[in-house]
């Protein structure tokens, strides 16, 4: 397995020795292998994010951890723990130090053994949730970060080239998207979710796990990696696939997806992300507001957790796109107060220069985009021969671009929105001569407003999402006010349950 | 037979697109089936997007006729946002080429409603156009269907830029919707004819259904218990 290189760009110890197993590290996987073994899920998960994180800022802030070869005695020489413990060594490399090529590449290969293993259907562990969605987190992470790094081609040495020649399977993107297909479909999660929602089967209330003595590696590696595919498929551009990955999983309600919060924002910002990309404003503002509200509330319970800073990013990069949409589609009604106000707080300016449409609004919907965007990626191999160029930006300018055009699209809404503010009849001359434009150019416009204004969910239906609406009677235009609804149904429901649960708790009370 | 034997293929392929998607070896069948859906006017977004996605991977085995081809049929499902879906997998370069240009340029007109230009447009490039049967049609059910979400009543003029028809075909456009779409005609005092187009929840809002106040079926059996 890969030595560490004491002299390549991975951290400075040159004392490292990978060999050398400090008592701490031989006690530590010594407990986490017989944790495993006993399948005791909670101490499992205070070794993996308690003690793990606290011997790597007090030993390993700025080398690797031993190798699985030096630790391997110690637990039986297990394969798979083995394999394990390889996914936290690289995974830790990739997060305090910066992992060299060949690790790169060493990286992929125990992927492949680990889901090799698992897919064979022979694991029989239970491991939290927490560490089983980092692996598939992480192993996204991974191959996008091997697209950045092999579409930089101008500064690679040669010895560099070489290794991308020779290990031209690595992180391909067929590879990618197959595991990440075969887990789920292996692990009959799609069936499993349909199950429950007849009442034949128990997972979310169960978060998952197997309490029939079996294991839950296989079925919430197949459920995280349907997040996962979510994933890919937006860092390719491909928005519709993506959302169609993750339609077996019902958003609008408590899952397992909301039990681990790093699964949590992964899910609602990669949805978000597609549904604005695909003009779905409406829906993209609701998941967002959705997020940003938990996140405000329940943040300082993260505070200690090693996932603290990028829970802060992507709630800074929601909000950003969260601006983005509601510039494009004023639904401020759809957010809620407190999110509203920290909202104000950060892009009050930006979202007035935003909705004035002129090249300044340009400007601000190309940085916030920019900043709120995932880092998109080139799948194709990189061609070795000619001139070596740097091309690892060029999927994120298509897709900046794209969106950029249909911003542009919509500057010709700019002016009609605040005049059928003030107006409830307009004929379309008089109308037509307010915005300084011929009578054919406004029935252009109007029609351009509706248009944009309704977009087409999955099924092929028309769904408006429009704050101001309205009709033209031959050359005149009616403005229609959008009545505030209040949604007596739902109320009447949540009160009737409450009030059942009041009366049978009342019943048991016995006065003696 | 022959028909049989079509059937049975476009059933296959789209069951490889929804089973096993990611994979190079079902490229030229998705080939096949984008020629397909041209010449028996079907349509499937879905495996379009796999190809577009294959070509991503492998740009050397892209074909740009066939990617014409689907951008094309893309239009044609507007007012669905499939063009863009589309665009969003094909690189820059190939979005520079003269054919895509064109495309890209008949796709704003049509998001923007500028249907004179647009239909001046197509008029330029007329044989690029006319490989795809049933463009014509595709376009004009697009234009009624942005006209049906802004009027009650809409001009003939309007009408006529829109779907690009004048004179007699316009009439017998208008005898065809009069008779199965609920169309009606009206006389405006001195001036051209008014078209009323059939209500809906768009163009007369009072037709909304305040859907957001419904409760669905599945929030209801939660009291039944409570009833029972």
């Amino acid at each position: 397995m890969a030595a560490y290189d004491a002299d390549s760009s991975a951290g400075g110890d040159l004392a490292y020795d990978p060999n050398f197993v400090p008592d701490s590290v031989k006690t530590f996987v010594v407990h986490l292998y017989r944790q495993i073994r006993e399948k005791n899920v909670y101490e499992i998960h205070q070794m993996y994010e308690g003690s793990f994180n606290r011997l790597t800022d007090r030993m390993f802030r700025e080398s690797p951890w031993p190798t699985a070869e030096a630790v391997a005695p110690y637990v039986d020489g297990d394969h798979v723990f083995c394999l394990l413990y390889r996914e936290m060594w690289f995974r830790h490399v990739y997060a305090r130090l910066t992992p060299t090529p060949k690790q790169r590449v060493e990286s992929w290969d125990n992927y492949c053994s680990l889901f090799g293993v698992v897919l064979h259907g022979v694991v029989n562990m239970q491991l939290p949730n927490q560490w089983l969605w980092d692996m598939v987190d992480e192993f996204v992470y991974q191959f996008q970060s091997y697209c950045q790094y092999r579409a930089k081609l101008k500064t690679k040495t040669e010895e560099e080239l070489q290794l991308l020649r020779h290990f031209d399977q690595a992180w391909n993107v067929y590879g990618v998207l197959n595991y990440l297909q075969a887990l789920v479909e292996k692990s009959n999660i799609i069936q499993i979710l349909e199950r429950e929602k007849e009442g034949l089967e128990q997972f979310t209330a169960v978060d998952g796990y197997d309490y029939q003595g079996g294991s839950n590696v296989l079925k919430m590696l197949g459920y995280y990696s349907m997040i996962g595919l979510l994933r890919v498929h937006c860092l390719l551009g491909d928005y519709r696939t993506g959302l169609k990955c993750m339609a077996p999983i019902d958003l609008s309600q408590q899952g397992v997806y909301t039990s681990v919060i790093g699964s949590h924002i992964s899910t609602i910002y990669h949805y978000g992300f597609a549904n604005l990309m695909l003009r779905r404003y409406g829906d993209a503002i609701r998941e967002f507001n959705k997020m940003l509200l938990y996140i405000l509330k329940y943040k300082q319970y993260h505070q200690k957790s090693p996932q603290y800073d990028q829970i802060l990013k992507k709630n800074e990069q929601m909000y950003a796109l969260l601006a983005v949409c509601l510039s494009l589609c004023p639904q401020l009604k759809l957010v809620d107060e407190n999110v509203s106000t920290q909202l104000k707080e950060k892009y009050n300016d930006k979202m007035t220069k935003m909705q004035r449409y002129d090249d300044e609004a340009s400007t601000v919907y190309d940085e916030l985009f920019s900043y709120g965007c995932p880092k998109f990626i080139t799948p194709s191999a990189p061609v070795l021969d000619e001139p070596l160029t740097n091309y690892n930006q060029e999927a994120y300018r298509l897709q900046l671009k794209m969106f950029l055009f249909e911003v542009k699209q919509q500057q010709l809404l700019a002016g009609i929105r605040s005049f059928l503010k003030i107006y409830s009849t307009i004929t379309v001359t008089k109308l037509a001569q307010f915005m300084d434009v011929d009578e054919a150019t406004l029935r252009t416009i109007l029609m351009t407003y509706k248009h944009k204004m309704h977009s087409t969910d999955n099924d092929g239906k028309i769904v408006s999402n429009a704050d101001i609406d309205f009709y033209v009677d031959d050359d005149t235009v009616h403005v229609v006010e959008a009545k505030p609804t209040k949604r007596f149904g739902d109320y009447f429901l949540r009160q009737i349950l409450k009030f059942e649960e009041m009366i049978s708790e009342l019943e048991k009370v016995q006065l003696d | 037979m022959a028909k049989e034997a079509q059937l049975q293929v476009s059933y296959t392929v789209e069951e490889l697109v929804a089973v096993n998607p990611y994979n190079p070896d079902i490229l030229a069948d998705l080939e096949n089936f984008v020629n397909e859906q041209v010449s028996s006017q079907k349509y499937s977004l879905d495996a379009n997007l796999c190809l577009l996605r294959l070509y991503q991977f492998e740009p050397e085995r892209m074909s740009t006729p066939i990617v014409a081809r689907i951008l094309i049929k893309a239009l044609m499902a507007m007012p669905a946002q499939d063009f863009s879906l589309c665009l969003f997998l094909i690189p820059e370069q190939v979005q520079s080429e003269e054919q895509f240009k064109t495309l890209i340029v008949l796709s704003h007109y049509l998001e923007t409603a500028r249907f004179r230009l647009f239909w001046d447009e197509v008029a330029k490039n007329r044989s690029l156009l006319e490989s795809v049967p049933g463009f014509q049609q595709a376009i004009e059910a697009y234009a009624v269907h942005v006209l049906s979400l802004t009027y009650q009543k809409v001009p003939r003029p309007v009408l006529a830029e829109a779907i690009n028809k004048e004179g007699l075909a316009l009439d017998q456009f208008l005898e065809y919707h009069v008779a199965n779409s609920g169309w009606a005609i009206e006389k405006s005092q001195g001036r051209s004819q008014l078209i009323v187009l059939p209500p809906n929840e768009f163009n007369h809002p009072e037709l909304k259904k305040n859907a957001s106040d419904s409760v669905s079926f599945e929030h209801v059996t939660r009291i039944f218990p409570v009833l029972s």
